[in-house]
């Protein structure tokens, strides 16, 4: 058995890829720049080289049509994996989104369903133009027929896309950009999949709850290390790794457990997913709960200019913080 | 340098039989006089059908309705050039297909009731479901006839359109992509001159939706969308060349909508009448019987005896739909994912609860 090869998440979602489209030939991949330029952020790299450009579909610029394509080779039974480049662009395909891919097995009791992956690079920290930071989660998480998944490293990436490639339902995959090239992962070669809908605990403890996705998970580690460091407290990170369906079992056993939640996010704070979470704990701990649940979340503005990204990103210390509160609440 | 001109393809208009009656035998194609039978009888059964649709609505019986009333001459013409093999992509203006193709007029009656198991499409039948946000199939269309392609079959995808839908957004990307990809697609616009209130000079300044094709690299070709010969040929050309690998066309049926967009509508406050009789007397069914009494085909005691069978199987349908509506008000959380997550299986415990405890009968 070959040694797992450190990867980072462009890698793992390239090997994702590759292997699924060898296994099955009904995979395909289309979207804006995927074929010669291989992803401008790579991830479908080397792929037109081995499997040609019926296969791997260097589209015109125009999403709703990507999307709603996609919709249609789904329902004749081919799995299309339809990139969107960056996840503000979405919104020129949300129409397709919620008012077909999402509702097209309810629609027709089953007789159709669209086995459809869209992946989009997601999230902030990087410096870029306007419309290429945010997070949108919420705005799909809120609508029923979707599957949201948000890795947070290599291996999760990997294993979640292939994943999302063989779920007979439309996934939604949000691909924390800033991740992209930032971390190193073991990532096995031979096939593995990690379940949609079950959170993962990123590391344990008894102290207080930590809930995070995405590229905040990394933030929250390191933050969760100082706290047992520096205050001697046992942080339990959990990663949600997909935001719909949500794990209640494991926030719930979780908050029960230590009695003090913190749930954190880039995305905006009203509404949002962290939201989400705040409710389900109230609902299944209660009784456990030796503080309100706390979320720190980025500030309901627009993203500003990167010249001010970090007034608008939820930083390790604005998380230390709020750990702090709620252990001496 | 003096300016070059750059030749541009033109459109042409296609008109066999017109509405006097008139017939251009060198155009006319021939149709196997069983064929014209059976295209009779369906238009007939669409006709009558939505006559007593419109009358289970008013009696609340149904819902919301979209009358198809001077639409069937197009929508017949152009699916009867339909292998079965082939796919269909309505959108709500020509269910007169889905009859030609054989779902039984229960679907459509329990659709309209509110009942999502009536577009739960025929197995074996290549006809998506009616699609209600304006433009939105085509991109599907163009989806399934690349991936039949891609799947080495030589399927082709009939998809419909309105007059509104080919200035949405949608409309330009799907075929931008149809022709980029020369997916093997016929779109069928029906132009019935209104898009509710909109008159169809306001929908777009072109002087034909069919040239809109040209911008895309692909054929466009108009057609009396009230001759069900001329709706026949010009889409039996598209198909055939969407089958062979030429790629796509456009093509534009020039109808007229005799009745209103939906029963929540009220024409009277944006119509003429007179425009509307003069379309009346245009309209497809006259020219269409016509042309079958000319052939021998058809008699005053042959139509009669194929009124009081249409008559027939449609109140037939009707008792079968009314029998089967029944609501059971849990089965709305199946068929949201293929198995249900763990969450919505919660929420069905709790409705189940809510149903019980509030002594209301699970079905409705």
């Amino acid at each position: 058995m070959t040694q797992p090869r450190k990867l980072t998440m462009v890698q793992a979602l390239n090997l994702a890829l590759l292997q699924e489209m060898e296994r099955d030939d009904d995979v395909l991949v289309l979207g804006e720049d995927v074929g010669v330029d291989g992803g401008v952020f790579r991830v479908t790299d080397g792929l037109l080289a081995k499997f040609g450009e019926q296969r791997v579909i260097d589209t015109p610029l125009a999403e709703a049509a990507i999307v709603g394509m996609a919709i249609g080779m789904a329902l004749y039974g081919l799995k299309p994996i339809a990139e969107i480049q960056f996840s503000g662009f979405s919104f020129q395909a949300f129409h397709q989104v919620e008012n077909h891919a999402a509702r097209y097995r309810a629609r027709t009791r089953s007789r159709y369903h669209v086995q459809m992956v869209v992946r989009m690079p997601y999230g902030g920290g990087v410096r870029a133009l306007e419309h290429h930071s945010e997070s949108e989660e919420a705005y799909y998480a809120h609508t029923p027929g979707l599957k949201i998944v948000i890795p947070s490293g290599p291996r999760a990436a990997r294993a979640l896309l292939v994943s999302a490639i063989r779920d007979p339902d439309p996934v939604i995959f949000f691909e924390p950009k800033a991740l992209y090239h930032a971390v190193r992962e073991d990532v096995p070669e031979a096939e593995e999949t990690w379940p949609i809908g079950r959170a993962r605990v990123a590391r344990e403890g008894k102290d207080l709850t930590l809930v995070a996705y995405g590229a905040m998970l990394h933030r929250c580690l390191e933050v969760a290390e100082r706290v047992h460091a520096e205050d001697g407290a046992e942080v339990e990170v959990l990663d949600l790794l997909s935001v719909s369906p949500m794990d209640t079992e494991a926030i719930a056993a979780s908050a029960r457990k230590t009695g003090r939640v913190v749930v954190a996010h880039e995305a905006q704070r009203n509404c949002g997913v962290g939201a989400e979470v705040v409710a389900r704990v109230v609902e299944t701990a209660f009784l456990q709960l030796q503080a309100p649940v706390r979320r720190v979340t980025a500030f309901d503005i627009v993203y500003p200019g990167f010249a001010r990204e970090r007034g608008w990103l939820p930083g390790p210390d604005r998380v230390l913080q709020a750990i702090r509160e709620t252990l001496a609440f | 340098m003096p300016r070059t001109r750059l030749e541009v393809p033109t459109v042409e208009h296609v008109s066999i039989l017109d509405e006097h009656g008139r017939l251009d035998e060198a155009l006319e194609p021939a149709i196997p006089p069983d064929d014209l039978l059976r295209l009779y009888r369906t238009f007939l059964l669409a006709r009558r059908f939505d006559e007593r649709m419109l009358r289970l609505q008013r009696q609340g019986r149904i819902g919301t309705f979209g009358p198809i009333r001077g639409h069937e001459g197009a929508v017949l013409g152009s699916v009867y050039c339909l292998r079965p093999t082939d796919w269909l992509v309505p959108y709500y203006r020509e269910w007169p297909a889905y009859m030609w193709r054989g779902w039984p007029l229960d679907n459509l009656i329990l659709y309209y009731a509110g009942y999502s198991e009536g577009m739960r499409v025929p197995e074996g039948l290549r006809d998506l479901p009616l699609c209600i946000p304006i433009a939105s199939q085509l991109p599907h269309a163009v989806g399934l006839a690349y991936a039949a392609r891609y799947k080495g079959e030589d399927s082709v995808a009939l998809v419909y359109l309105g007059d509104g839908a080919s200035s949405h957004g949608d409309c330009q990307e799907a075929m931008n992509f149809a022709g980029v990809f020369q997916a093997p697609v016929v779109f069928l616009c029906l132009n019935n001159q209104w898009a509710i209130s909109l008159p169809r000079t306001k929908q777009t300044h072109a002087r034909t939706i069919a040239q809109k094709a040209v911008a895309y690299g692909f054929p466009g070709v108009q057609v009396d969308g009230n001759d069900l010969l001329a709706c026949y040929v010009a889409t039996r050309e598209a198909v055939e060349r969407a089958r062979s690998g030429g790629g796509p066309t456009l093509v534009e049926t020039l109808t007229y909508r005799l009745s209103l967009h939906t029963t929540a509508d009220d024409p009277t406050k944006y119509r003429d009448p007179a425009e509307v009789q003069a379309w009346e007397a245009k309209e497809p069914l006259p020219r269409f019987r016509g042309y079958l009494e000319a052939k021998g085909l058809l008699d005053e005691a042959r139509q009669a005896a194929l009124e009081a069978d249409v008559d027939a199987e449609i109140r037939a349908a009707v008792d079968r739909a009314e029998a089967r509506m029944q609501a059971n008000l849990l089965e709305v959380f199946d068929d949201v994912y293929a198995t249900p997550t763990p969450d919505l299986q919660a929420q069905r415990a709790e409705l189940e609860r809510e149903l019980a405890a509030s002594a209301e009968p699970a079905r409705g």
